[in-house]
């Protein structure tokens, strides 16, 4: 099942960058060796064994931009079901990158009326931390208003820390297929490891996909916090040519185990009790696999 | 990499940072009049402005991510910190401008006792400026404190190619070098480092400094190695948590890759565990009301697809053993845990003993007996 997603934003707003370290492995600082991109880049990328994300990662100099609003109009925005717009908070010219969000929503209304569009306010980092979260609401609020009618979802990111991880998940969250189907077999498996929550990871991006949380937690970014964490461990893991595999730790409170589940996810199970072994979580986890195998594989009907 | 602050969950709370106006409820024990004899050993870091001192000790013992450094603001006045890690230390962050030639500066105070002089040079700019400042300093601090060890950081390397950063090396050793033998100085001895606040390399620059301040180096390099011959352990290293820093690790040489891996996985087990230990649900507890210290309980695994395990073992709430085995031995893990409670033990021992002196092991036993 093929995707199609337009990444779009102005020239340095920082797309290529965000693409590579979801999807390509990159770690922040190797992103400043990227060039722009020139006009349109594709990329195809497979999501969870049978979703391909159909990646179109547009160069943003004024000049394909005009290109893209003009003449190859219908052919970069038809069949869109995700629209990605990147801003950069920093931008000096502000309502010049308005004007061209603002074309290209008009070319999704007239192409792809029912793409989902998220707008992301991206670099936060060069935003100093006690006045992000209003230079974020105000921006929302006015790309709000200039999306009118189309509605869209917006997130605050940087590259460098787990905005990024939570912007994506939501993004591909919204793509895949019987995405409830799934949250509710991984409610029972919820239930059957008397855990507090768990929660399902994409393998090689490790963006969430899914998760039941059955003992209420204080901090709402942690499963991105666990993306990013995780992720970088993985990098690490293959510069000495090895490969992340399985992880449990264990204090007197508490227990977090993470491991494959299904050829395309990791799932993390997260126990409080002290009284369930390490080997009793581990052997719920070994019978799930093949269950959520074929549930992945459609094979379990709704 | 995330950046945090409180990792209390996995092994209670430290006191992360403490006022060094304030002397601590332990140094004022009456019981123990040693400790209060007892200088911290202590790294100043000297330098020019902006090459990166502030930055280090934010990045190393304050755990800022390294790109938030851009805001650190230039240092005016010297600042003190007494880092509470596994062992007492102290870090001076000296501003760029200071003359050590000044009439007020009291080098008897600043050079003397165990100390590392830690001198950074940041190498994307021109360092002339920077080595006669080194050469002053040194030749200062040298003639004040002859034991005095100095560490020259070549920093910001970063943005140097290796082709690069070998060649300001050599140059700089060069010349540092030339000006010591032409002042007949040259039984003044200087290490030098490839640093970068973005990777591996100031942790690891930053943990052989240290080691040298640790008088214990070689009694714990000893127990590391008992260990891990008879536990079938690759390689092994004793972390301190809060700073990544390692204290100690086994005789077998250091290779990189693993070194990075270990030092990875204390980040990862600590970032889960500030996630989901409990203490840190509680958002109100300031980090130093200490709530749950570590009972040396903790542990974690991790298993790569090329047969090799990481074994993480907390010791105590500030040191983490981090250990690299083969997956067949580590389904001895009985064996391999029982080898770790001795050595716990016997590393929990040697800190007694230098934090209360040589009375303190005796008053152990005899309570237990008496
Ligand atoms: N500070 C900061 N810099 C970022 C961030 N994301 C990307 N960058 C930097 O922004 C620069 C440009 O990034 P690119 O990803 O090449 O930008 P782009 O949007 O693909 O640009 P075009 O291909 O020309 O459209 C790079 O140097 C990145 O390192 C971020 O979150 N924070
Ligand atoms: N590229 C790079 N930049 C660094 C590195 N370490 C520090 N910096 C940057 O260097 C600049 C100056 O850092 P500071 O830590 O304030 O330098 P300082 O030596 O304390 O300066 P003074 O307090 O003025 O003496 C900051 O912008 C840091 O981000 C590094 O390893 N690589
Ligand atoms: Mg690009
Ligand atoms: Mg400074």
């Amino acid at each position: 099942m093929k995707k199609k997603v337009l990444l779009m934003g102005k020239s340095g707003s920082g797309k290529t960058s965000m693409r590579s370290i979801i999807f390509a492995n990159y770690i922040a600082r190797d992103t400043r060796r990227l060039g722009a991109t020139i006009d349109v880049e594709h990329s195809n990328v497979r999501f969870l064994g049978n979703l391909v994300l159909n990646l179109w990662d547009c160069g943003g100099q004024e000049v394909f931009m005009e290109n893209y609003i003009a003449a190859q109009r219908d052919h970069i925005f038809r069949n869109v079901e995700v629209l990605i717009y990147v801003f950069d908070v920093e931008s000096r010219e502000y309502e010049r990158d308005m004007h061209y969000f603002q074309s290209c929503i008009d070319a999704i209304l007239q192409n792809s009326k029912d793409a989902r569009i998220f707008c992301l306010i991206h670099k936060m980092d060069l935003v100093q931390e006690e006045q992000r979260d209003l230079v974020f609401q105000e921006r929302e609020t006015d790309i709000k208003r200039r999306s009118a009618p189309l509605g869209i979802t917006a997130f605050g990111t940087s590259i460098w820390d787990e905005t990024l991880y939570k912007a994506w998940s939501s993004i591909v969250y919204s793509l895949i297929p019987n995405v409830r189907h799934l949250e509710a077999h991984l409610d029972s498996f919820c239930s059957i490891c008397e855990a507090d929550e768990v929660v399902l990871f994409e393998r090689t991006t490790f963006l969430v996909i899914s998760h039941s949380t059955h003992k209420e937690h204080a901090d709402i970014h942690r499963f991105e916090k666990v993306s990013n964490i995780i992720k970088q461990f993985k990098l690490s893991c293959s510069k000495s040519q090895a490969q992340f595999q399985c992880m449990e730790v264990r204090a007197d409170d508490f227990a977090v185990f993470i491991d494959v589940l299904t050829p395309n996810t990791y799932v993390m199970v997260v126990m409080s009790d002290p009284t369930i072994q390490s080997a009793a979580t581990l052997i719920n986890i070994a019978a799930a696999r093949s269950h959520f195998h074929r549930i992945e594989q459609g094979q379990i009907a709704r | 990499m995330a950046a945090h602050n409180n990792y209390g969950a996995f092994h209670g709370d430290a006191e992360d940072e403490v006022d060094s106006h304030s002397p601590r409820g332990q140094q004022s024990d009456p019981e123990l009049p040693q400790a209060q004899e007892l200088q911290k050993p202590r790294l100043l870091l000297m330098g020019l402005r902006r090459s990166g001192k502030s930055s280090i000790e934010r990045v190393v013992f304050h755990k800022m991510s390294p790109n938030e450094t851009l805001f650190v603001e230039s240092t005016s006045k010297l600042r003190k910190e007494s880092i509470v890690l596994s062992m007492d230390l102290e870090i001076w962050d000296f501003p760029g401008h200071l003359d050590v030639d000044d009439p007020s500066f009291d080098g008897e105070e600043v050079f003397g006792g165990s100390t590392a002089l830690v001198f950074v040079i940041d190498a994307q700019d021109d360092y002339l400026e920077a080595l006669q400042r080194l050469y002053t300093t040194v030749t200062r601090a040298h003639k004040v404190n002859p034991e005095i060890s100095f560490e020259v950081l070549i920093h910001k390397v970063d943005g140097l190619s290796d082709d690069h950063k070998i060649e300001t090396q050599r140059d700089i050793h060069q010349r540092i070098s030339d000006e010591l033998a032409d002042a007949q100085l040259d039984n003044i001895h200087l290490s030098f480092y490839l640093t970068s606040i973005y990777d591996h390399s100031i942790y690891e620059a930053i943990s052989k400094v240290i080691q040298k301040l640790i008088k214990q180096l070689a009694t714990f390099e000893n127990l590391m190695n008992i260990l891990c011959s008879n536990s079938g352990v690759e390689k092994a290293f004793l972390f301190d948590i809060m700073s990544k820093v390692y204290i100690a690790t086994d005789s077998s040489p250091v290779d990189m890759q693993s070194y990075e891996l270990c030092s990875d996985m204390i980040d990862v087990i600590f970032d889960v565990s500030s996630i989901y230990g409990p203490d840190t649900q509680d958002a109100t507890l300031s980090p130093s009301s200490n709530p749950n210290p570590g009972n040396g309980q903790g542990h974690a695994v991790i298993k790569l697809n090329n047969g090799m395990v990481l074994y993480l073992r907390e010791v105590n709430r500030f040191l983490s053993l981090v250990c690299l085995l083969r997956e067949d031995n580590f389904e001895k893990q009985g064996l391999i845990d029982y080898n770790f409670r001795c050595f716990q033990e016997a590393i929990l021992d040697v800190f007694r003993l230098r934090k209360h002196g040589p009375g303190a092991l005796k008053d152990k036993y005899s309570h237990s007996y008496g």
